[in-house]
């Protein structure tokens, strides 16, 4: 017959074991292991190019990233905005629309003695984030490879973030109530693909950057354009890069 | 979509037409500086000695406690995952200010507004667990946290302690608001925000906010209680609103008449802005009737010699002007922060709900909730002169 004390020492070698058997019974099998990513983090740093004398405004790459990352309809991982820059001495600030983020591309419209110009936007991926510095949790992050995340199991959905980027990259997702962003197509690129609005633009305006490689055509971009970044003024170390910026883009 | 574009003039990046943060981050800064304010004004008796103050010594404290109690629940209310707010507490990321609050909050509300509140009101306590009737008896035992000792001696103690919560919680009390003003003033893609004057204008004006609850509500509840007003109290308060005020008032015209002269990339859409879509809630509630009327008001009590019944129909109205001010201060920085696109192109408009979430309807029950509680407290811990108290005399039953 069991005696009490003994049964107490069972049941203490019992509860001293539980960690060890939910370790046990938890541990990763060959079966669900994920496979061995080949992506290499510290490898890459990357960027984007964007050739505003390409661009053509038909709102390809905010359709094609609408339908990657299934954006909201009525928010924007990335948009297009139309500029006619003033004519001068007359008017002091430019005309500019983006109807629905261009998804629709641009209805026709003139300006006489303008100069009109797209400007495809999306996240900076700014290497000194603001958004980052002010998130309450650390859900919003940069990764080793110069990316700007967001752990959407994490957001408390205080948009404080949302505030602070001064390029109105991020919005609320309606549904899941976190903030919600580009990610250059992390799923993308991490498995070496380029970004779905790099994929779809039919004129080459947009060129998926990696700095760290010594070999990506963004060296020569950089060395041979006049090459400007959003609100320079802004210091955030922005990572997309402009060609034939104009000055009245903000 | 189009709904939505009908409230936009002009161009805003597609994202920004839909404003994040409503009227219940408007109440936020509003109730923390009323916090601080009557904090402020219980530490001018308990520090600076201003003794003309004693009568509402206690009542501050215990207005402080009622609304700091309620200053998280709009942010709560706010929040997309309320659930998760907790995670501030156990991985705050410490570059951001506002990771912070948790802490400078809880550090307030225990370290120093309960701890000095105890401390002041625990021969009270350990008098009324003696007399009040049975059920209550209870609560007040509770309230002892054990100790009976009421000798001359323990008061003592009590009295230094508690001076010594008092001067830790001056500048508490100015980090809890002042770090409020940093979370709007170090946001730098917004220069409607982005001043290091911002924390200490949210300071001044919380100050005077502050002020102007505790004398609203000493006179409503000594006309409550049928008692007499005590006038060199109310005369010394309206004095101090005056002068902060007018710091609060000079610091303002200093940023507005920085920005003007600077006139930097945003102050033509600001400018406009404040002409158009902020004209009634800044020029018109602000500035005029929240900051210009109420200087007259109070300059010329202190000017010119009025009669009692006058003086006390001025300190109410200016009291009452001033909180309205100042909650249109808040609703300026806030929601006006947020009418212009950060192009500088164009501005959208702020729709106020009613029966929502981050309606009006929940904005009026939080402002409501702080009096329950504050009148649940003064039930429970009541602050008033009372003989028994004076008879007992010493600091507790002077103070009284």
């Amino acid at each position: 017959m069991t005696t009490r004390r003994e049964a107490i020492k069972t049941a203490a070698r019992l509860l001293v074991l539980t960690p060890a058997a939910v370790a046990y019974f938890e541990r990763p099998t060959s079966a669900d292991a994920p496979a061995e990513s080949k992506y290499d983090m510290a490898k890459h740093w990357w960027a984007m190019s964007i050739d505003i004398e390409k661009c053509i405004g038909c709102g390809n790459c905010v359709r094609g990233c609408a339908n990657e990352n299934a954006v909201p309809r009525g928010y924007f991982r990335t948009w297009v905005e139309r500029y006619q820059a003033p004519a001068y001495p007359d008017e002091d600030h430019p005309e500019v629309d983006s109807p629905d983020g261009a998804f629709n591309g641009f209805p026709e419209k003139k300006k006489d003695n303008a100069k009109s110009f797209f400007v495809p936007k999306l996240c900076n991926q700014c290497a000194h984030s603001p958004c980052v510095q002010v998130c309450p949790v650390g859900a919003t992050f940069e990764t080793p490879d110069g990316l700007v995340l967001v752990d959407q199991t994490y957001c408390l959905g205080c948009r404080y973030c949302v505030q602070a980027c001064p390029y109105g990259c991020r919005y609320i997702h309606p549904e899941k109530q976190t903030v919600d962003k580009c990610t250059f197509c992390y799923h993308r690129i991490s498995k070496g693909l380029v970004t779905a609005c790099v994929e779809v633009c039919p004129t080459g305006a947009r060129t998926l950057a990696d700095l760290k490689d010594p070999k990506d055509p963004i060296h020569a971009f950089l060395r041979d354009n006049p090459v400007q970044v959003l609100k320079p003024h802004m210091a955030t170390g922005a990572k997309v890069y402009y060609k034939s910026l104009d000055e009245s883009v903000r | 979509m189009e709904p939505v574009t009908k409230l936009v003039e002009g161009f805003m990046y597609p994202n920004e037409v839909e404003l994040q943060w409503s009227i219940l981050i408007v109440l936020y800064p509003y109730i923390t500086g009323l916090v601080a304010g009557a904090f402020i004004l219980a530490s001018l008796e308990r520090v600076f000695r201003v003794e003309a103050v004693k009568p509402t010594y206690r009542l501050a404290l215990l207005t402080a406690l009622a609304f700091l109690l309620v200053a998280p629940l709009p942010l709560q209310l706010h929040l997309g995952h309320p659930e998760r707010s907790f995670e501030m507490f156990l991985t705050p990321h410490r570059s951001s200010a506002m990771a912070m609050f948790g802490f400078v909050y809880l550090w307030y509300l225990a370290a120093v507004l309960v701890m000095e509140i105890w401390l002041d009101f625990r021969k009270d306590i350990v008098l009324l667990s003696r007399t009040a009737p049975s059920a209550m008896r209870w609560i007040y035992k509770l309230l002892t946290l054990g100790s009976q000792n009421i000798s001359e001696r323990s008061l003592q103690i009590d009295d230094r302690v508690g001076y010594i919560v008092t001067v830790v919680g001056i500048p508490s009390a100015f980090l809890l608001h002042g770090y409020v003003g940093f979370i709007f003033g170090s946001v730098k893609a917004n220069p409607w925000w982005s001043t290091p004057l911002m924390p200490i204008v949210f300071l001044f004006s919380a100050i005077s906010s502050g002020i102007s609850v505790v004398l609203l509500i000493y006179m409503a509840a000594t006309r409550l209680r049928r008692q007499a007003l005590d006038m060199r109290c109310l005369d010394t308060m309206g004095s101090y609103l005056f002068y902060l005020f007018v710091i609060d008032f000079t610091l303002e015209m200093v940023d507005l008449t920085h920005r003007i002269y600077e006139a930097g990339e945003s102050f033509q859409s600001l400018d406009f802005m404040v002409h158009s879509r902020l004209y009634f809630s800044h020029i018109v509630v602000q500035i005029v009737l929240g900051t210009l009327v109420p200087l007259a008001l109070l300059g010329s009590a202190q000017l010119w010699r009025m009669s009692e019944a006058r003086r006390k129909s001025v300190y109410a109205l200016s009291g009452l002007l001033i909180m309205t001010g100042i909650f249109a201060m808040r609703w300026n920085v806030v929601i006006g922060g947020q009418l212009f696109s950060k192009s500088f192109l164009g501005y959208t408009t702020y729709k106020l709900e009613f029966a929502t979430r981050e309606g009006l309807l929940a904005a009026i029950l939080l402002m409501i909730l702080p009096f329950i509680i504050l009148w649940a407290l003064v039930k429970l811990l009541p602050p008033w002169t009372t003989l028994a108290h004076e008879a007992a005399g010493g600091r507790d039953g002077g103070n009284t």
